[in-house]
């Protein structure tokens, strides 16, 4: 064979070896990750976990019960205050202003946003509500949290938006409806799945967030489900746990950590599963 | 719609003109105050944006009049010293951007790799369950990588493998420094594995994506005049896709700068600035998470600066991986 060909296919061969090795080398890290915590979480977890409060140090036995509260309420408090804003701001964008310059601006600084780092938004929130209120306080976790829910609403909202067919909304026009019944009774209408969807997945997205939380909400040892003191959630729980040595500490941070992935993974999958089934394309 | 349908009919059949002004007059106020409440969310972002600098701005003024331009080049961080504290960025600057650099020179090159292996390589069977996997563990949230690179993988790189690398460089000069020991569980290095393997889900995802835009016809008439897949991915598919790519590869680096969890539990907190890669060190991000709870006055304020100073730096690097992002994107609808 001519020495051109043999070298070209070598060097294919290798690169392909290469690509395979790279495959495996990823996703064995990654199954590694998943295996050591479901490993570690499921032999942690048992039913004390979901009905005893968060232990002190060096006694056994105890749970993360205060925790998993605090972290529901936070999320959904913080999602409940994040998703409307972000999707009305959304809809402007894709609706109203679809091409006008405060749009491509908004647009812009919405995907920095997106992707900023969440333990800036915790300063913003501890400058901006921690210090004026004097404390820490649950609430200002919970805005932390919108504060990173409303760029992906926004980011989404506008997607799915944008994919309902223009035809719609002549004709929803042309029987005479207002522009904002036209929005909220026929475009939210054919976009509702992928709507859900952005919010599902800005929900998984603050599930797991712990850098916003560490100087908004602080974390604590007892029950509390006081909006204006700190209030116990699983990141920050799960962050004091692991900088201590203590081993019963240890375990409940694993089984924490296991369901804080559960969590996330039901509803990216949820979200998926919704995106898939009734987006319009 | 077919309620409206029935409204709209109500409103045309009204019997005197006054109901019928009403109901238009109803139906105009929703209309306007609709537009008026998504404008005025659409400049919410903008005020999340303006509230940001401003707050840390704020924030940070103490220690900008206390420390000024030294700020950045000192590398001295004692925030308890008599008789002012002195505060110096040089240390967590140092350690955010080598350990972003290390886990960039891991992840790209293996991201690119899987996702040319999802492109090309791998069967049809098992590309879909893979695509779907990688991206589902892009969603993890980065403390559970933490916790895994504290408990796990630092004890494993300490007992074994960086030990052999130090022994394997200890005689040679200047290699001898970077990879000098002793090796710990808590080091910039382990720091730097944990968030490659990270980004690497948020890498292979996104150059799936922009692989994904190459028309097939160009591919194919690259392999119908004979050439490899190696050929291929290297002339025809990185080439068209290279804004993306890089696009993305800042976007990942923009994770990778400002990520706290994944780093805070294994970096060591040591705002040393050393030679070596195993020794321990400490990224702005970890700073703040691990002392910003217990500061107050002049240090709290520099941990504030820090944070501006991370959110400058984030910023620039996401604004140039999005400006490059909407050329293909304007690419591809065009």
């Amino acid at each position: 064979m001519n020495p051109i060909y043999a070298s070209r296919k070598r060097t294919d061969f290798i690169i392909r070896g290469l690509c395979i090795a790279a495959a495996i080398f990823g996703i064995g890290w990654l199954t590694l990750i998943l295996g050591s915590l479901l490993w570690n979480g499921l032999t942690s977890l048992g039913l004390n976990v979901f009905t005893q409060m968060t232990p002190p140090p060096g006694v056994t036995g105890g749970g993360l019960l205060n925790a998993i509260v605090g972290s529901l309420i936070m999320t959904i408090i913080g999602v409940a205050i994040g998703a409307p804003l972000g999707m009305f701001a959304g809809t402007y964008l894709a609706e109203y202003g679809r091409h006008d310059k405060l749009s491509s601006v908004i647009r812009f600084i919405n995907d920095v946003l997106l992707s900023a780092p969440s333990i800036i938004i915790g300063l913003f929130i501890y400058g901006a509500v921690v210090v004026p209120m004097g404390g820490f306080s649950a609430f200002a976790g919970s805005l932390a949290l919108a504060v990173i829910v409303i760029p992906v609403v926004v980011r989404t909202t506008e997607d799915m938006l944008m994919l309902v067919p223009t035809a719609l909304r002549e004709a929803a026009s042309a029987l005479g409806l207002p522009r904002a019944y036209v929005i909220t009774r026929v475009a939210y209408k054919a976009a509702r799945a992928g709507l859900i969807t952005g919010v599902l997945l800005a929900t998984a997205r603050v599930a797991g967030e712990t850098a916003p939380l560490l100087f908004t909400a602080l974390s604590n040892q007892f029950w509390s489900i006081d909006l204006t003191k700190t209030m116990a959630n699983l990141p920050v729980t799960i962050n004091n746990f692991v900088n201590n040595p203590d081993p019963n500490w240890k375990n409940l941070a694993w089984a924490g950590a296991l369901l804080i992935t559960l969590a996330v993974l039901t509803l990216n999958i949820a979200a998926r599963y919704l995106g898939a089934e009734r987006t319009p394309k | 719609m077919t309620d409206m349908a029935v409204e709209a009919a109500q409103v045309a059949q009204s019997d005197t003109p006054m109901d019928r002004a009403r109901a238009l007059s109803a139906f105009k106020f929703g209309d306007v105050s609709f537009y008026w409440i998504t404008r005025l969310s659409a400049m919410c972002v903008l005020l999340i944006l303006g509230g940001i600098i401003i707050s840390l701005i704020v924030g940070a003024w103490p220690a900008i009049q206390e420390f000024g331009f030294s700020f950045l080049f000192t590398q001295r961080w004692a925030p308890s010293a008599q008789p002012s504290p002195v505060l110096g960025a040089l240390g967590p600057i140092y350690g955010t951007l080598l350990t972003s650099v290390i886990a960039m020179a891991i992840a790209v090159p293996v991201g690119l790799g899987i996702a040319i292996f999802l492109t090309e390589l791998c069967p049809m069977s098992l590309r879909r369950p893979i695509a779907m996997a990688i991206e589902l563990l892009a969603g993890i949230p980065s403390i559970i990588y933490g916790m895994w690179g504290f408990f796990v993988l630092g004890p494993f790189l300490a007992n074994t493998i960086e030990p052999a690398i130090i022994a394997l460089f200890a005689p040679i000069p200047v290699l001898n420094s970077i990879f000098a020991g002793p090796a710990s569980n808590l080091s910039l290095f382990n720091a730097s594995l944990v968030l490659a393997i990270m980004v690497l889900p948020f890498i292979t995802a996104i150059s799936r994506d922009v692989f994904a835009t190459v028309p097939p016809v160009l591919k194919e008439s690259a392999y119908g005049m004979g050439c490899t897949t190696w050929e291929v991915a290297r002339n025809v598919m990185i080439p068209y896709t290279r804004v993306g790519l890089i696009g993305g590869v800042m976007l990942a680096l923009g994770r990778a700068l400002g990520e706290t969890m994944a780093v805070a539990f294994i970096i060591g907190n040591s705002f040393k600035i050393t030679p070596s890669i195993f020794a321990p060190g400490t990224t702005i991000s970890a700073a703040i998470a691990s002392e910003f709870a217990e500061a107050d006055g002049v240090h709290q304020s520099g941990l504030i600066l820090l944070g501006l100073l991370l959110f400058v730096l984030t910023f620039i690097v996401l604004t140039c991986a999005r400006l490059m992002l909407m050329r293909i994107e304007r690419r591809q609808g065009a």
